[in-house]
């Protein structure tokens, strides 16, 4: 079996704290050898020598939330192409949302994403399951089953579980299979509009969504967390006031973390300007003071992880008056360098920001990946921290290429992704 | 924010599209207002039509029904001469989109000169210009905007009061869902009049006072010294239980009748957009009262306004120039 030897490369792990020059080998798919001197004496016959130049080699991203749209939207997004966007935003891990056509609350499910993604040969494709079936908010599902065949959380996808009493039983009944349960926190009740609420929606006319309608939700989960025991995760996080409930739940050592999306700390309402629908999401852009306090919060670690929130769409769905556009941003590709704007304003160390998108999410769902140390998977991602350019929607590799960050300056590159030693993605630089 | 396609060196109304008023300068304002009044004249003359629009094409393109607001455009096109359609396009957000773009294409296949389009999506006027080549003007988007009907009520309050600037202006009723409001608020304030908002608060819109008016809950007290109180529509759907209690509480607290219309100046006038829900926001009778009520001249200069807004929208193709940003 051929090795690779990567030599010449700036090590990063945020696990281990490791940031130094170094080389990895990697053999069988996994990283045999790991560290600053290890190609001192040269590398060992027979293997592959790949010189990164200098560059960044990390553990591949964990996108933790994705939309694959197969089974049943397959106009807008595949496995095979949201594999094939993955390995281009140095995403070696996706985990995939349950609010497919059918939905994915039985084995059947689990089990046909798993088959699908051993056909498309590309990135690691793990999927939640449904908490309630047909997400319809009122029965648990099969989670001991669900879990077993490799269901790795469960949430009901864009839909809160809204009544109190389902999300304790699920909460409750999760802590036999140590499963977490992933939450989109909005009070549907309070969250029928469709930006933020404020002068910008009362100009535009547009029903706005007030930012309580995050925090009553995240603060009545925080208090059944408190009564059942379990675990629990709040997605995309967007309001201060979230935040704060956050913050304070960790601090009394409750079972909590969360994650926000790159839009979240990188615009704010104002990007909706004049009915742009490519900034229409769910839940919406906020305030820049919200902005600002999710930004402040991915630093501190309140916010454990940063996901895509990879949302596909087809032209019809975006071409619409606001009101009824699809929410959602095709944002597999840009998670990286989005992210990697908050450590070059200085708010966040480049190990803490990686882990954010490498080690925290793949403790949180218990994965194999996201870090660099002997044994471990061989998903590695070679990327130019400092590299400057545009972003550019149209030549995205999703099948989708709805993103308000058409022309968006941003800086970091990828420049190579390998998933179990597999070279799949190489820069053309 | 609302209006697009500037064109420089059209002085008196440069732009493409009337979408909005927000963004419109009082000078622009104060010319639609001064040309409307030509049209009023000509209005009441004996020979009410011009042809000016000979061998143009208005489309109306209602995605909302509506009687009022459509029959007024029709009759401002023919007025100038133009040849004008009236299409209604049913919309349910089921059948979404496909519609809206599709019927832009349709439409643009024709030539139209001016698309005049109402449509209950907040936006999607806007969404359709940029669609079409033909100038558009909103006939109301949403909650959004419903600029003609802010000029003709401007147009109304000026005739009668002389000016704009310092009067006192009242808005009451249904702030949260009025179209109607919100371009009012933008002219009003451009035009430098003082504007008050008194609504329930579930009626009213989150930071509204940001767009430079006052909010009032009590409606005695918001009328008091205003010269022109101007009433909205309270949709039935509305009026049970989800956004106020009742009817009749509506009418006690909100509902203008002589009784809270005493607060107000001696000569203080009343408005409505129509069509009005007689008992509900307002008294029956003093709706009909043609001492204080604007209600039907409000009608009358609407067919102005239109008409203004037709012939300004349409002049650069009547100098044979290409429509758009020309330089």
């Amino acid at each position: 079996m051929s090795a690779t030897a990567y030599v010449n490369a700036r090590l990063l792990d945020p696990e281990s704290g490791l940031d130094a020059p170094g080389g990895l080998l990697v053999e069988r798919g996994r990283i045999a050898d790991i560290g600053p001197r290890l190609f001192a004496e040269g590398v060992p016959d027979g293997a592959r020598r790949v010189d990164c130049g200098g560059h960044c080699l990390a553990p591949g991203l964990i996108d933790m939330r994705v939309q694959l749209r197969e089974p049943g939207e397959e106009h807008k997004e595949t496995i095979v192409t949201a594999g094939q966007a993955a390995v281009v935003g140095g995403v070696t891990s996706v985990v995939a949302l349950p609010n497919t056509e059918p939905v994915i609350d039985d084995v059947a499910g689990v089990e046909f994403i798993a088959r699908r993604a051993r056909e498309a040969k590309l990135v690691k494709v793990y999927t939640y399951a449904a908490a309630t079936r047909r997400l319809e908010g009122k029965e648990i599902t099969e989670i001991g089953l669900l879990a077993e065949f490799g269901a790795r959380g469960f949430t009901d996808g864009l839909k809160a579980i809204a009544n109190a009493r389902v999300m304790r039983r699920a909460l409750s009944y999760a802590r036999a299979f140590d499963q977490v349960i992933i939450q989109h926190p909005e009070d549907p009740s309070l969250a029928d509009g469709v930006m933020n609420e404020g002068e910008i929606a009362t100009r535009l006319g547009l029903d706005g969504i007030p930012t309580a309608a995050e925090a009553i939700m995240v603060e009545r989960d925080l208090r059944l967390v408190e009564l059942t025991g379990g675990r629990y995760h709040a997605a995309h996080v967007s309001t201060a006031a979230a935040v704060d409930a956050i913050r304070r739940a960790k601090a009394r050592g409750l079972a909590v973390t969360c994650d926000t999306a790159p839009h979240y700390f990188t615009l704010n309402e104002t990007a909706v300007g004049d009915y742009r629908t490519f900034a229409k999401v769910s839940p919406p852009l906020r305030s820049e003071e919200d902005r600002q306090a999710v930004a402040e919060a991915v630093a501190d670690g309140t916010i454990d992880a940063i996901a895509s929130d990879h949302c596909p769409h087809d032209q019809e769905g975006k071409r619409l008056p606001f009101a009824i556009a699809e929410a959602g941003i095709a944002g597999l590709e840009t998670l990286l360098p989005l992210s990697l704007a908050l450590h070059h304003k200085g708010g966040i160390g480049l190990l803490d920001l990686l882990a954010r998108v490498t080690a925290r999410p793949a403790a949180i769902l218990g994965l194999p990946g996201g870090r660099l140390a002997k044994g471990a998977p061989a998903d590695l991602v070679l990327f130019d921290p400092e590299h400057p350019w545009l972003i550019d929607p149209d030549s995205f590799r999703s099948k989708s290429k709805n993103s308000p960050f058409d022309k968006h300056p941003v800086q970091g590159k990828v420049l190579a992704t390998i998933v179990d030693g597999r070279p799949l993605y190489e820069a053309e630089v | 924010m609302a209006t697009l396609g500037l064109r420089p060196h059209d002085s008196g109304f440069p732009h493409r599209h009337l979408l909005g008023i927000e963004g419109l300068s009082a000078d622009q304002i104060s010319f639609l207002l001064d040309l409307s009044e030509s049209y009023v004249a000509l209005s009441r003359s004996e020979q009410k039509k011009t042809d000016l629009l000979r061998g143009r094409t208005v489309i109306n393109l209602f995605f909302e029904s509506s009687t009022r607001t459509r029959t007024s455009f029709e009759l401002a096109g023919k007025r100038l001469g133009a040849d004008v359609i009236n299409m209604s396009v049913a919309w349910s957000s089921i059948k979404k989109g496909e519609t809206l773009i599709d019927t832009a294409m349709t439409l643009n296949a024709m030539h139209p000169d001016v698309l005049v389009v109402r449509h209950p999506d907040s936006g999607a006027v806007k969404l359709l210009s940029e669609k079409v080549n033909g100038a558009i003007i909103n006939a109301g988007d949403g909650s959004h905007e419903h600029p003609t009907q802010a000029l003709l009520d401007a147009l109304t309050i000026r005739r009668r009061k002389g000016r704009l600037a310092g009067l006192t202006v009242a808005i009451c009723g249904d702030i949260l869902h009025s179209r109607v409001a919100r371009s009012n608020v933008h002219l009003l304030s451009t035009m430098g009049a003082r504007v008050r908002l008194v609504a329930p608060p579930t009626l009213l819109p989150t930071a509204i006072e940001r767009m430079g008016v006052e909010v009032f809950f009590d409606m005695r007290k918001a009328l008091e010294g205003c010269d022109i109180v101007m009433m909205l529509r309270l949709q039935t759907e509305r009026m049970h239980g989800s956004f106020v209690p009742s009817i009749r509480e509506y009418f006690r607290f909100y509902g203008l009748d002589r009784e809270k219309l005493s607060a107000a100046k001696d000569d203080a006038l009343v408005m409505h957009p129509g069509p009005m829900n007689r008992g509900v926001e307002i008294d029956s009778e003093l709706a009909d009262d043609i001492d204080r009520s604007l209600i039907r001249e409000q009608v009358e200069m609407g067919v102005a306004v239109r008409m203004a807004c037709l012939d300004v929208l349409t002049r650069s193709l009547r100098r044979n120039e290409p429509p758009g940003d020309s330089t």
